[in-house]
């Protein structure tokens, strides 16, 4: 009825083409903004940087402004290919997303071990929540500290279990260690997981406040149901409490793996890809080559960024899939 | 207030009518803002300002890391007059690119030939030569004095005098050297000067060029010689977690006595506490008697954009800098060695000892990561720290960097 009278009152007036067409035509006005910026800093340089990897260029214009840049066609990727770095970047990459996967169950029993009323509750879990709250390049400085033989608490630990105090030639006090302290970042094994560790210590903080907030939607009657019928223990949290936790366990996963990911600032801080290229990941290793003191191979670098992009858009296309899937059963 | 608006104008119109009608603008780039090199920069200028009145004289000084970003836009984009950088290698993309211009007219305006001749070759490229420098430093040992005091060790001559010394020092308990090769150009360092005293300064060369493999014998018989200065010598533990600065520790402390580093070093060990009675310098000893001697002497320079505006006044700066009582002057400042073969020196010891060791040299190497291409200086200098933590990969490493020098330079 009301429909009927304004859609006359429109006929009358005879309004334009915008005027009719403005519930369709509005959100794109909104959106144009968000469109442009995204269009520049986003959609434009993904395809130029697809473009610059089948190019060899050291990023020099000459004196008048043209690119130096060398059409090689596929070759940047058949090097790829044959490229060790590459190679150990990727296998570091897996490892990365294997383990910071281990953010998800643990910070879910933070969480479970946090929700409880308590005096005090509250500074516990803003103590819990705190390694989220610094930045990423405070964490990594800490766990280079931290991890150091000679004044870290590993290397502290370390002297007094296995080194005794002497003097020197000169005099001054040294120790003598009967087995050399564990150097973790400067040993191409361990260097990894020694950055994953430190790297999980803010991403569980993550995946714990995400569950913190799934927690408190938990349906209280279900569970009071569950322990009616003399759910307990694992059972009750396996299939009564985790279900309802699906959408925060979807978000804490996506924002894992892509954290695990664009695992950069916690290398460039506490190895900078070394000892000998052993830490790097895929993202590290595409700064080195391309835009690092002695990179300036910026083809090659984009090359190394593809592949990325390509890893990248795999898991993302897949959680936007899962999602619309979601949103779809839902309607 | 009105009155003060009205002066102020009136002032900015004179100064830019004096500024077209008098002045030139000379628009000059320097890359580094610690106190010691600023003012010896700051303090040229003003001499050549004062000599040049005719000349505005307009100064950007960057530190050295945002130089090194900023100068691969500002070159093409807004190219000053005259600009900092490095010779060798490090000067290759911006020939290359014809983003310098060759500046053989100065050097022969000015007997540049002659007075600058040791640094001629590392300033050229393609038969033309690009910029001018204003100094440069020694690298060699540093040691503990009065531990080889104490142990009754005299400098080291030769190889086999090292070796024997260091035997005596791990007897008493002292690692013979300290490094941090965190930042891997410090392994680089020492490569080099044992590749200097095995191979001599053509091959160092050479291999920087790309003209010999790194599995040939005679960089082979370098690395065996670094083997057997880990074995017999050895470095500090843990060197890999450790920058250069890091590692000055346990050479303060006494529980290492040398450290193979450039003269930069010595303000880091006086800073640690350390007195000039207790440290000294020594050149790295001889490995093989027929080879001339060769040390790395790494230069800085200015060169002058091709897209700079004001050429005439930028050749006119270069041929200052390089002039003896300039560089005397300035490398006083900064605690350097001038270039300029008939610039004075200061009487700093360490600064005696590198005049004396640079002018007997027959070649100057400016240091692995400066002769080398980027990718092959980054890739070399991770495979010598991978070798210094486990010389057993040496045939390893050698096949690596030849595959990875075979792309770099094909």
């Amino acid at each position: 009825m009301a429909d009927a009278t304004l859609h006359e009152a429109r006929s009358d007036a005879d309004p334009g083409w915008f005027a009719r067409n403005k519930l369709a035509i509005a959100p794109w006005i909104f959106l144009i903004p968000a469109l442009f910026f995204f269009a520049i800093y986003v959609v434009i340089p993904i395809f130029e940087s697809l473009w610059l990897s089948l190019y060899e260029w050291n990023g020099l214009y000459d004196a008048d402004g043209n690119s130096t840049a060398v059409w090689v066609g596929f070759e940047n990727y058949t090097k790829l290919w044959d490229d060790p770095n590459f190679w150990t970047s990727l296998r570091n990459n897996i490892a990365w997303l294997i383990l910071y996967m281990l953010a998800v169950p643990l910070g879910l029993f933070i969480a479970l071990f946090l929700n409880q009323t308590v005096t005090g509750m509250r500074f516990y879990k803003s103590m819990f929540f705190f390694p989220f709250v610094i930045s990423q390049v405070v964490v990594g400085l800490i766990f280079g500290w931290f991890y150091n033989p000679d004044f870290g608490v590993v290397g502290t630990v370390w002297k007094a279990l296995f080194c005794e105090e002497t003097t020197n030639i000169l005099g001054n006090v040294t120790f003598n260690c009967s087995r050399p302290a564990p150097d973790i970042l400067s040993s191409p094994e361990w260097a990894t997981y020694g950055i994953i560790a430190a790297g999980l210590w803010p991403q569980i903080a993550y995946c714990m406040i995400l569950y913190l907030t799934g927690l408190n939607n938990v349906a209280a009657d279900q569970i009071e149901a569950a322990r009616l019928d003399g759910a307990k223990g694992w059972k009750m949290l396996w299939y009564v409490v985790v279900p309802q936790l699906k959408p925060a366990t979807f978000i804490a996963v996506v924002v894992t793996v892509i954290g695990a990911l664009r695992s950069f600032d916690m290398i460039a801080i506490m190895t900078q890809g070394g000892p000998f290229g052993s830490t790097n990941v895929l993202s590290h290793y595409m700064y080195e080559v391309a835009i690092s003191e002695y990179g300036e191979r910026y083809g090659y670098g984009s090359a190394v960024a593809t592949v990325l992009f390509g890893i990248m858009l795999f898991f993302i296309s897949y959680f936007l899939w899962r999602m619309y899937q979601d949103e779809k059963g839902g309607r | 207030m009105f009155l003060n608006f009205k002066t102020a104008v009136a002032a900015i119109a004179l100064s830019a009518v004096a500024g077209t009608a008098f002045a030139r603008d000379l628009v000059i780039n320097f890359d580094d803002l610690n106190p010691g090199p600023k003012k010896g920069f700051e303090d040229a200028v003003e001499l050549f300002k004062s000599e040049n009145p005719d000349i505005n004289v307009i100064v950007n000084i960057n530190d050295r890391e945002a130089h090194k970003t900023a100068i691969r836009n500002f070159l093409t984009a807004d190219a000053p007059d005259v600009t900092s950088w490095y010779p060798g290698n490090r000067m290759a993309p911006f020939v290359d690119a014809g983003l310098f211009q060759p500046v053989d007219d100065v050097w022969e305006a000015n007997g540049f030939d002659e007075d600058l001749a040791a640094i001629k070759a590392t300033m050229s490229r393609d038969g033309k030569i690009w910029g001018v420098p204003y100094s440069y430093y020694q690298w060699g040992i540093y040691y503990r004095k009065d531990i080889f005091d104490l142990l009754e060790l005299e400098e080291f001559a030769t190889w086999d005098d090292m070796l024997a010394g260091c035997a005596k020092m791990k007897e008493n308990g002292v690692t013979p050297f300290t490094i941090g090769t965190k930042f891997l150009w410090t392994a680089a360092g020492v490569f080099d000067y044992i590749n200097l005293r095995t191979n001599g300064y053509d091959v160092h060369n050479a291999l920087t060029a790309g003209e010999i493999k790194y599995t040939d014998p005679r960089i082979k018989a370098t690395f065996q010689n670094w083997e057997t200065l880990i074995n017999e010598c050895g470095f500090v533990d843990n060197h890999a977690s450790m920058s250069w600065q890091d590692a000055i520790a346990p050479f303060a402390n006494g529980d290492a006595a040398m450290y193979v580093m450039g003269n930069f070093s010595v303000d880091g060990y006086k800073n640690a506490g350390l007195t000039e009675d207790q440290i000294d310098f020594m050149p790295f000893p001889v490995i093989d008697a027929s080879i001339p001697p060769a040390e790395e002497a790494p230069a800085d320079a200015f060169f002058i954009p091709a897209n700079a505006k004001n050429v005439e006044d930028a050749k006119k700066f270069l041929a200052f800098v390089a002039r003896p009582d300039v560089q005397t002057q300035w490398n006083k400042t900064i605690g350097q060695l001038p270039i300029n073969s008939k610039a004075d020196i200061s009487d700093d010891k360490f600064i005696q000892e590198g005049f004396a060791l640079l002018n007997a040299a027959t070649g100057l190497a400016q240091f692995y990561d400066r002769d080398a291409p980027a990718a092959m200086a980054k890739a070399g200098m991770e495979g010598f720290q991978e070798f210094m933590l486990d010389t057993s990969k040496m045939d390893a490493v050698l096949e690596r960097l030849d595959t990875v020098q075979e792309e770099v330079y094909n």
